[in-house]
């Protein structure tokens, strides 16, 4: 139930997701410079994604966190998921015809 | 309230408020608290996200035109720096836990430093964009490819975005100052050190718009020729 | 609070101050509900006045009262004083503030000065919706549909969007305050599912505020941005598109009517369960429809664009989706009625709300559910079946459930019964005012009379007659509380703890509850609702 389990995370921990971020960072921007298509933009997004998590995950502490907070942060995304699926939904089949 | 003695000293921040049981409750509080704070946040540049999907979509070719007269070095240096800005701040949380006191302070004042480093460069980006024409107006010109109308909408994007970032960069800068200066008092303890954490959930959120701005803005079309278009 | 109590009787959160200092600064949750009482009854009478001055222009069919344009700022001015100065603060912010922590057995929310930082937040985006008025008001409709709004409107769009922004605020406060309440300083023994509906209806509505909000605050934002600077972001001469301001401004606004209508949804099933002596009917499915009224109202905003240019297949799934809320709404009306069926009915004020809200809201109910038909809604978009139906809901059903609530916990707050007589007379006409007023505009939407135009054809006359005479014997209906209840403050008979023998955690402190709420902190034993037979023999005999 209690959020105050004091979990200390070890620098070694902190370090490490440091320098994976600054690794995809450099990535993503190597990769911004070859062409992919229509994957360009899916794994510049999924990097983002990635890096968004680790931040989330340890630099937050959500991975030692309660159930609770898990829940507020998926939530939280969720919705934005909703309001970009839906509003997506209208402007991707504006054109449809059958 | 005589069933409920306060744990500390009246007036002391980590006094526990009359309206919670326990140091924990109040903790659990503050963090539930923050948590639904942030996810207001999502939202609120959620609707932002949303404007730049619709029209990146709408008006790919000018869109990518606009992307490429933004200055990828200083991008990703910015994007570096915040990463920095995000390590020293889980640093300073963990210097609370552990008790090291001037160690909090230390951190704080880096994460302060390279914050500041951060809108410095932008400060910096934004004058070229002033000085090339490329803000959103009267005086708006755009000859680098697409149609100007919607490369305008990009820069519109781009700096409500970027503002709104910056924005949120400027009020943690100003909490920072408050904190560094509780925490040169040795208010901190590994017993109280909310706000300390509180903050760090802020800034790391403030890391983690950014970590989606960098690509959706600056890296648009990298791989394209400058005003050809893709699709 | 250690210093000596002489008599514990008349300790109170009333009497516990008298300066306007100990209500400007006070933290404690009921002051502050009652802050915003005040302010919301007055927001409620501005309202009502700009209603006023509509319904006198549609008496006769020439626009012979108000220019158009003045007409447009009467609805206008209506509309947003209502809805976001109103109806969205009303039940959640009043009575919400000033029962979520006791229902629960807390001594206070869990950010007091939050609380009270909402109110402040609130007042000020009032104060410049009311300068807005003042300066000349706004035309745009509360809708604030571009591109009018964020180009072509030379009304006070500017002053108004701000007002609405920071009110916006003071919204997410209130939903963020009560959600982290409800999680984390529920009194021991107060478990998920003993906790009274009204919590759970406040909990969902809370959800909405949080989600919901931020969204319509960054798209206000960008109205302003587009209006102030001139750059396109729904105008579509400046390459922006204006459905999308359609999207954003209803992924909040739709679910906001979720906003309006579950806190009184929650407070018919604490009248309900009180005035029949019964425990509600299908407890769990109640207290999850709620939940699921707030989550599937976050699919659903598409409904109102379906004569805009969104896509038929989007609106296909809107309106499916639409559909679907009809299911957890009707859950509560069946489980109400079961509650009713059988129980021993007491017909008091609160009931009388109670039984004009089922009847009203489920008329407003399945009148939305003709709006979510595709093909219908072509024929009665923009007509006064609309405005019918959300007034069905939003005041049928919203303020309703407020005066309903308002009277139930009257004895609570003051510590003073209101008299049985002319409060039933009022609730009395407010149920057939608002029909007559309401019911027509049903008949006129149908017939094809737009809404938001001064003037129309001679044939609606008498529609729109019966629904002036109707507004005013509902201002009768809204204006009587006023006295009785004032007078009531001092004369009315003294109210016990329990006047109701209800059984949630408010009925055990005394009227008016102490500052801190309670005594000790209350130790709950038992569900939600436990009725018992001794007690309904009892009030029987």
């Amino acid at each position: 139930m209690s959020d105050t389990t004091h979990h200390v995370v070890p620098v070694r921990v902190y370090l490490l997701v440091f320098a994976s971020l600054l690794v995809l960072t450099y990535l993503t921007v190597a990769i911004s410079y070859v062409d992919l298509g229509v994957f360009n933009a899916l794994v510049a997004m999924a990097i983002a994604v990635t890096k968004a998590m680790a931040v989330i995950l340890w630099f937050m502490h959500v991975k030692y966190s309660t159930r609770l907070t898990k829940l507020c942060v998926g939530g939280g995304f969720l919705w934005l998921m909703f309001l970009f699926a839906l509003t997506m939904m209208d402007y991707i089949s504006r054109n449809w015809k059958f | 309230m005589s069933s409920h003695s306060a744990h500390a000293t009246a007036g002391h921040p980590a006094a526990l408020l009359h309206q919670f049981d326990t140091a924990d409750q109040q903790k659990d509080a503050s963090t539930l608290g923050m948590w639904l704070f942030l996810i207001t946040e999502i939202m609120f540049f959620g609707g932002l996200f949303i404007a730049y999907i619709v029209y990146r979509n709408a008006y790919f070719d000018s869109f990518v035109a606009a992307s490429h007269t933004l200055n990828i070095p200083l991008g990703t240096f910015n994007t570096t720096v915040l990463i920095c800005s995000s390590l020293t701040m889980a640093m300073a949380v963990h210097s609370a836990q552990v008790g090291n006191r001037s160690r909090i302070v230390l951190f704080l004042v880096l994460t302060l430093i390279l914050g500041a480093a951060f809108l410095g460069v932008k400060v910096i980006e934004y004058a070229d964009k002033f000085e090339h024409h490329h803000v959103p107006g009267p005086s708006f010109q755009f000859t680098e490819g697409g149609n100007p109308k919607n490369a305008e909408l990009f820069f519109s994007l781009y700096f409500g975005m970027t503002g709104l970032h910056a924005l949120h960069m400027i009020i943690g800068a100003g909490i920072l100052l408050v904190l560094i200066f509780n925490a040169s008092k040795g208010w901190y303890t590994p017993e109280y050190y909310t706000p300390v954490e509180m903050f760090g959930l802020y800034w790391h959120f403030v890391d983690i718009v950014w970590i989606f701005l960098f690509p959706l803005l600056y890296l648009l079309g990298g791989h394209l020729p400058p005003g050809s278009g893709g699709h | 609070m250690s210093t000596a109590i002489e008599s514990k009787e008349t300790r109170n959160y009333l009497n516990a101050g008298y300066d306007l200092k100990s209500w400007l600064l006070t933290l404690d949750h009921k002051r502050i509900g009652l802050l915003y009482l005040f302010s919301i009854s007055f927001f409620f009478l501005l309202g009502g006045l700009f209603a006023v001055g509509i319904r006198l222009e549609l008496l006769t069919p020439p626009g012979d009262l108000f220019q158009s344009e003045t007409y447009n700022k009467l609805f206008t001015m209506h509309g947003i004083i209502m809805v976001f100065f109103f109806l969205i603060p009303s039940i959640p912010a009043v009575i919400g503030n000033f029962l979520i922590p006791i229902m629960i057995g807390a001594r206070d929310l869990a950010f007091p000065r939050l609380n009270l930082l909402s109110w402040y937040v609130f007042m000020v985006g009032g104060t410049l919706a009311i300068s807005a008025a003042l300066m000349g008001g706004i035309d745009t409709g509360w809708t604030f549909y571009t591109p009018y709004s964020s180009t072509y409107s030379n009304s006070n769009v500017m002053v108004t969007a701000v007002g609405v922004f920071i009110t916006g605020f003071s919204s997410i406060l209130t939903g963020l305050n009560f959600l982290v309440s409800i999680h984390r300083m529920r009194a021991p023994g107060m478990t998920w599912f003993r906790l009274p509906l009204f919590i759970w209806a406040h909990y969902a509505t809370s959800l909405i505020m949080v989600l919901g909000t931020p969204v319509v605050a960054v798209t206000i934002l960008l109205v302003g941005v587009e209006r102030m600077f001139r750059i396109g972001i729904f105008d579509p001469a400046l390459g922006g598109d204006p459905v999308l301001f359609q999207h954003l401004f209803w992924f909040y606004s739709h679910p906001a009517v979720y906003i309006m209508i579950l806190p009184a949804l929650g407070v018919m099933s604490e009248i309900i369960s009180t005035f029949t002596r019964r425990e509600v009917f299908g407890y769990k499915f109640v207290a999850f429809s709620s939940v699921a009224i707030a989550v599937l109202g976050f699919l659903v905003w598409g409904h109102h664009m379906f004569v805009s240019s969104q896509s038929v297949y989007a609106s296909l799934v809107f309106s499916i989706i639409t559909y679907l809320v009809g299911v957890p709404s009707a859950i509560k009306v069946f489980n109400w009625l079961a509650t009713i069926y059988k129980g021993s009915v007491s017909f008091g004020t609160p009931m009388i709300y109670a039984f004009g809200f089922i009847g009203l809201f489920t008329v407003g109910g399945l009148t939305g559910l003709f709006l979510a038909a595709m093909g219908l809604d072509v024929h009665v978009h923009d007509t006064y079946f609309v405005v019918a139906h959300f007034h069905y809901i939003m005041v049928g059903g919203a303020i309703m459930g407020y005066l309903g609530a308002i009277h139930f916990w009257w004895p609570k707050m003051f510590g003073r019964m209101y008299p049985e007589v002319p409060a039933k007379t009022a609730a009395w006409l407010v149920f057939v005012g608002f029909n007559f007023t309401f019911f027509p505009q049903f008949l006129l939407g149908y017939l094809g009379m737009p809404r938001r135009y001064h003037q129309y054809p001679e044939e609606f006359q008498i529609f729109n007659v019966m629904s002036s005479i109707g507004a005013s014997v509902l201002a009768l209906g809204y204006a009587l509380p006023v006295f009785y209840l004032v007078w009531s403050l001092k004369k009315g008979e003294i109210a016990g703890a329990n006047p109701w023998g209800g059984t949630g955690l408010e009925w055990k402190t005394p009227s008016p509850p102490p500052t801190e709420n309670f005594e000790e902190t209350p130790v709950v034993t038992e569900p939600a609702y436990s009725y018992h037979k001794e007690e309904f023999e009892l009030v029987k005999s």
